[in-house]
């Protein structure tokens, strides 16, 4: 009796799981599927005949750059985020102090917030006479206000504030379950620290890794009030140029369009990862 | 030039101001199987990862091959460890594992594919050289992770617990193949245990450890048959130990009084006429005869059977002796005794062969 309820319980509990993500993710990405072959016009958001239009259309130079420029600046943005985030999180996980719990809460506290109301703050920490630029100044260090607000650099700094928590915490979790009884065997063995790092630690935590830049990529790319607020009408991305069909331009095919593309450029480039790391390893970051 | 691979000269260690290891000398020499033997947190993990360079002795010198390596990392120490976990690197095939060290030495590729073949062959694993560790037996990774450590001919071979993880049966086969590896290699091996069987089975030297310091070393027989003291000789099998006081001294012989009866034991060590000393005598030695078998209870102690244990090739007792201590005897089958039945209430008399038991000057334990 008890073998059926525990049955009814994880069956029930699954298929809600599953429910929810055919009615909000599968469905909504076949309506968006959909609508990219559909046709534009002013009258109406979509309408007949299907045609492949809208990916014609795509080829052209300038929704070219801003797929290249998007790519470029999630990259730069994800590298960036593994550089700052991995010594951080190496060094937290293996930290033997009563702090650790707190070092990790203060990765988490910004969470609190929306991140809106911190891109919001970090305008005033950017602008010509705001926070960064007084300081220099008042420290002799430069004499004129830094232009950095509406640049690229300002996105950049937006964007990695707002993504290192999620390159960290996957690694944080990686790297703690790091057995160090390993590096202590490869240590032991003759490797010096470098061979250590290149031949042990990194090859195990390659998923935390790769989840990490996962978890940073994908928003980097379509995450659009960041170059919109920070990059000023200069800074057009992938997800402001999303956007901008959809609500703007109120041209819903072409919008459909370019987000079809950008999901099977990602889960290509997922399935390459899966196919080099070998078929077992799927399940440790996904 | 001495014969020592290793040496520890007055080695102390504290960590976080705790005393580990208190003034330890040692001195293991070249191609010996010496035994570290102690109850878990006496120390001797910690003095093995001072010899493989994990840990820095706070004073003290450890000597590798004659040299002082204070100061000097693991990874430039010719000495490996076999980890009790053994520590294989999950995403590396067997072969992987095996060629670690030697890659580390840059060494050039078909010397390497030689090496690791050859000592894959003297583990038997060499079918396996393409199997990731999880796909191997605890036995078998337990030999990928000495082939990994063997493969660099190391000066010597650090042990810790390797055996612990293993099933009974499987740990008596991995001590016999681990006594023949270390016998065809011919190096030096430091073995760490709290298995005191395993130690005195596989050992040339034993070493043992209580609380950070060494309490004896010796061979295996040494340690069992003449403990040092106290510490050693409950810790290296059962032992009965007799409360006594010395009441005569006649050169070598000694007359001692033990519960109300005077008994004369042979002895080497010096004693003075009064001195309080435990009489130790292991269960093996011990003699336990029915009323009706007896016909001079000199030299016999009165007990009541309290608990018959049958072990197939042997039978334990425990006899309640009539001061009231508790004594185990573990009597074998013989042409004397092929039967060994006892009941339990039984009246007894115990007692052993004089000479075969052990003096020890009076400890307050």
């Amino acid at each position: 009796m008890k073998q059926h309820d525990d049955g009814t319980l994880k069956y029930s509990s699954l298929g809600i799981i599953w429910l929810w993500l055919i009615v909000f993710a599968l469905l909504p990405f076949c309506l968006v599927a959909l609508a990219s072959f559909a046709s534009h016009d002013d009258a109406h958001l979509l309408s007949f005949p299907l045609t492949l239009a809208n990916y014609a259309e795509l080829n052209n130079s300038v929704y070219l750059r801003i797929f290249k420029q998007s790519f470029y600046i999630a990259g730069t943005c994800t590298m960036i985020c593994l550089l700052l985030g991995y010594p951080f999180a190496y060094i937290i996980a293996r930290i033997r102090s009563r702090y650790k719990s707190f070092l990790t809460l203060l990765i988490v506290i910004p969470f609190w917030t929306s991140s809106l109301i911190r891109t919001y703050s970090m305008i005033t920490m950017l602008k010509p006479k705001g926070i960064i630029s007084s300081i220099l100044m008042w420290l002799g260090i430069i004499d004129k206000p830094l232009p950095l607000l509406f640049t690229d650099t300002s996105v950049m700094i937006g964007l990695v504030y707002n993504l290192l928590p999620f390159m960290v915490l996957p690694l944080l979790t990686n790297i703690e379950r790091l057995d160090h009884r390993l590096v202590d065997a490869a240590r032991d063995l003759g490797a010096n620290r470098f061979t250590t790092f290149r031949r042990v630690i990194l090859p195990l935590t390659m998923p935390g890794i790769i989840s990490g830049c996962i978890l940073v990529f994908l928003p980097a790319m379509t995450i659009f009030y960041i170059p919109d607020l920070l990059g000023g009408s200069k800074s057009i991305l992938l997800g402001n140029l999303i956007q901008n069909q959809f609500l703007v331009a109120q041209n819903w095919p072409l919008g459909s369009a370019i987000s079809v593309v950008f999901t099977l450029i990602l889960a290509i480039m997922i399935l390459i990862y899966w196919r080099t790391m070998g078929k077992k390893d799927h399940r440790e970051f996904l | 030039m001495t014969n020592n691979i290793i040496e520890l000269r007055g080695v102390s260690k504290s960590i976080h101001g705790n005393d580990i290891l208190y003034d330890l000398n040692l001195e293991v020499r070249n191609g010996e199987f010496l035994t570290l033997l102690g109850p878990s947190g006496c120390g001797k993990t910690t003095l093995l990862r001072l010899i493989s360079g994990f840990e820095f002795p706070t004073t003290g010198q450890v000597l590798i091959n004659g040299k002082d390596v204070n100061g000097l990392a693991p990874h430039l120490r010719h000495v490996h460890t076999v980890f009790q976990s053994y520590a294989l690197f999950p995403h590396m095939s067997v072969f992987e594992n095996v060629a670690f060290g030697l890659r580390c030495q840059k060494l050039p590729k078909n010397e390497i594919d030689t090496r690791v073949n050859e000592v894959l062959k003297t583990v038997k694993l060499e079918k396996y050289a393409n199997r990731k560790p999880e796909q191997l037996s605890g036995g078998q990774q337990q030999r990928v992770a000495i082939a990994r450590a063997v493969v660099n001919r190391p000066l010597v071979l650090l042990l810790d617990e390797p055996l612990s993880s293993l099933d009974y049966r499987l740990r008596k086969t991995m001590q016999i193949e681990l006594k023949q590896l270390q016998r065809k290699l011919g190096i030096t091996f430091i073995f760490v245990t709290h298995d005191q069987e395993e130690a005195l089975s596989m050992s040339d030297r034993v070493v043992v450890m209580h609380e950070g310091c060494i309490e004896q070393i010796g061979t295996p027989r040494q340690v069992y048959e003449e403990p040092q003291n106290l510490v050693v000789a409950k810790f290296i099998g059962e032992a009965n130990i007799f409360d006594s006081e010395i009441t005569a001294i006649d050169g070598k012989q000694l007359t001692v009084n033990i519960q109300g009866q005077e008994r004369k034991i042979k002895c080497n060590r010096e004693f003075a006429i009064g001195q309080k000393v435990h009489i130790l005598v292991r269960p093996e030695d011990l003699r336990v005869w029915g009323q009706a078998e007896v016909e001079d209870s000199k030299n016999m102690y009165p007990g009541v059977v309290e608990e018959v244990i049958y072990k197939g090739t042997t039978v334990d007792l425990m006899v309640r002796l009539a001061n009231g201590q508790l004594v185990g005897a573990t009597e074998f089958f013989d042409e004397d005794d092929e039967k060994l039945e006892y009941a339990i209430g039984e009246r007894v008399w115990a007692t052993w062969l004089s000479g075969w038991e052990v003096v020890l000057p009076h400890e307050t334990a």
